[in-house]
């Protein structure tokens, strides 16, 4: 009896977890897409809790109360800490299969070790290994993207550090193998291999920069999909494996999205260190900027058709978003049309500056990604580039010294004129110059992004009030 | 638009039965092959729908699925429930934990994010 409500709950859940990611195919049917998963994950909740065998109600209420407690504030951080969030929960679902394989393995040691079939010690292993690596590496990134102290945010690289990395974690596979050969002979080996996988993950992240961020935190999703896939092989659990095969799926296509976006590879994020690349390049040829007051912006941004604004990661640094969004309402309200353009890697994860600017308040219909917005370049008049750099570096097209070669931009050097606001001349996180702040049409206005938007809405307003 | 939603249904569907039947003949020794069966087509079914999604939703995307996969609860309630030695028990327990805080604000803080996404229109209305 038990068996078919467990096993027509896992169908029902199953089905409602392809629905709820259905749904996010639009913003309109999204919100959908989230009850139909709290809906799974209830079934799969109370359909693992009818099982009479289990006991220890106690412990298993503390843990969900803990987890409501801290998972509660969790949900609540500001929006520009969201990656830093997102980094965290990769990192307590590692942790989670790692220490469910842990348990498995030394439950199944104690009732004799028939239990530990080859099938099963493969499975525990690849889990363990996943999970502890996933566990310590997404701990790195959520430290590195908050900014916390002792985590050194600058790529550390050194010589030999892939050769000891990719040694450290083959030295965990032949341990492993080791175990599946023999499991009891062996089984002091099972410790080493969790340090040697949690090593493993640290070691990883340290030679990896901001930038490289949305790539990374990606990668780390599919990490910990394919950690509970492999969770689900070892409890013998259809849903586990079908749920984990959907995260490692969406983790696994995300991080392609962003290595297209960079031009770059796998193999390149994780082992290249694209943070230290010939700082050196920095020429003798000084070329100065043109610079540009906000009145002059303002009155130029008045007699415009079309405006893009090109944000990046300096928009959240510099909370500019809500500034950004009284400049849009201001021009909007003039007949001007305003519109985003969006580089899939601006910011720190995946589509980061679409909820920042959804946050704000800006119409969905107004983001537009890149590819489909650089053959309308030409017939912008303005471009403001707030807090974005190397993504709009008409470099990546034609300089094929330069280390973003390659990389597919924002064509803002196309439009008619060109805004870049910017702190100062220092270049970006690849220490390269950016050509755009030096082409004919375009003019620098220097300062704090918040503040300069706010000056051109002032211009803008106290004009507006003058007609 | 019906047509994906009947083949995403059917699929699901088969995917389940399909390896529910094949281990009912015999519980004690796990259907390996059905797990693998069910592992590769659950991954197309992933492929397809992920391609889909909006890229606007790619940071909401990001915390669905990772509430999804804290599926892992299921497994970590068995582990802190059943009667098993206490230290199996506690680490069920500490893994019950974690998957539970990532179902919680997973499911959470994404609905949050959506609910921003707001079109022209219903900005009017």
């Amino acid at each position: 009896m038990i068996y078919s409500i467990v096993q027509t709950a896992i169908i029902l859940s199953t089905a409602l977890f392809i629905f709820s990611l259905h749904w996010m195919k639009d913003p309109k049917t999204a919100r959908r897409g989230v009850f139909a998963g709290i809906a799974a994950m209830t079934v799969a909740i109370i359909s693992t809790m009818i099982d009479p065998a289990i006991i220890n109600w106690d412990y298993i209420s503390i843990a969900i109360v803990l987890g409501f407690v801290v998972g509660i504030p969790l949900s609540k951080v500001p929006l520009t800490a969201v990656p830093q969030r997102t980094a965290l929960s990769h990192a307590f679902g590692g942790l989670a299969a790692g220490l469910v394989g842990t348990a498995k393995y030394y439950l199944w040691l104690s009732e004799g070790v028939e239990q530990l079939t080859t099938f099963r010690m493969v499975a525990i292993i690849v889990e363990i290994i996943l999970g502890f690596l996933t566990f310590t590496g997404s701990l790195m990134a959520a430290g590195k993207l908050q900014e916390v102290k002792w985590i050194p945010q600058r790529p550390v690289i050194y010589k030999g550090q892939n050769f000891i990395n990719l040694g450290l974690l083959g030295i965990a596979i032949v341990g492993g193998l080791l175990l599946v050969v023999s499991p009891a002979e062996y089984s002091y080996l099972f410790p080493g291999i969790i340090v040697l996988a949690l090593l493993f993950g640290v070691l990883l992240i340290i030679p990896i920069g901001g930038a490289d961020m949305p790539t990374v935190i990606s990668l780390l999703n599919a990490y910990a999909g394919l950690a509970a896939v492999a969770m689900g092989f070892v409890l013998d659990n259809k849903l586990l494996v079908t749920a984990g095969a959907l995260d490692g799926s969406s983790g696994l296509i995300l991080s392609l999205i962003m290595c297209r976006a960079m031009n770059r590879s796998f193999t390149n994020v994780l082992f290249g260190g694209f943070g230290q690349v010939k700082a050196a390049a920095a020429d003798a040829e000084q070329r100065t900027a043109k610079t540009e007051t906000a009145e002059g912006a303002a009155e130029i941004l008045e007699q415009a058709s079309k405006v893009v604004i090109i944000p990046g990661y300096g928009m959240a640094v510099a909370q500019a978003q809500y500034r950004i969004r009284e400049l849009y309402d201001l021009l909007t309200k003039a007949g001007v049309e305003v519109v985003f353009a969006i580089h899939p890697v601006a910011g720190r994860m995946p589509g980061h500056m679409n909820v920042l600017l959804a946050e704000a308040k800006i119409p969905y219909e107004q983001l537009i990604e890149m590819d489909d917005i650089n053959s309308d370049m030409p017939q912008v008049d303005v471009v403001i580039v707030v807090g974005a750099n190397d993504v709009v570096n008409p470099a990546a097209r034609h300089d094929k010294t330069s280390p973003i070669y390659g990389m597919p931009i924002i064509d803002a050097d196309k439009a008619k004129m060109c805004f870049a606001i910017k702190r100062s001349m220092n270049p970006g996180f690849a220490g390269i110059e950016n050509e755009l702040y030096f082409a004919e049409h375009t003019f620098m206005l220097f300062g704090d992004a918040k503040a300069v938007i706010g000056d051109l809405v002032k211009q803008l307003s106290g004009s507006g009030g003058g007609h | 638009m019906t047509f994906k939603k009947i083949f995403y249904t059917i699929s699901a569907v088969i995917l389940t039965y399909g390896s529910a039947f094949a281990e009912s003949k015999e519980v004690a020794t796990p259907d390996y092959f059905g797990l693998f069966f069910v592992f590769m087509l659950a991954s197309f079914i992933g492929l397809g729908v992920i391609t889909r999604v909006s890229r606007l939703l790619h940071t909401p995307l990001m915390s669905l699925t990772n509430a999804i996969s804290a599926i892992a609860v299921v497994g970590s309630i068995i582990l802190t429930g059943h009667d098993y030695p206490d230290y199996i028990n506690i680490l069920g327990g500490i893994a019950l934990f974690a998957s539970m805080t990532n179902i919680v604000s997973g499911f959470m803080i994404t609905d949050r994010m959506l609910k921003m996404f707001k079109s022209k229109e219903t900005k009017k209305s």
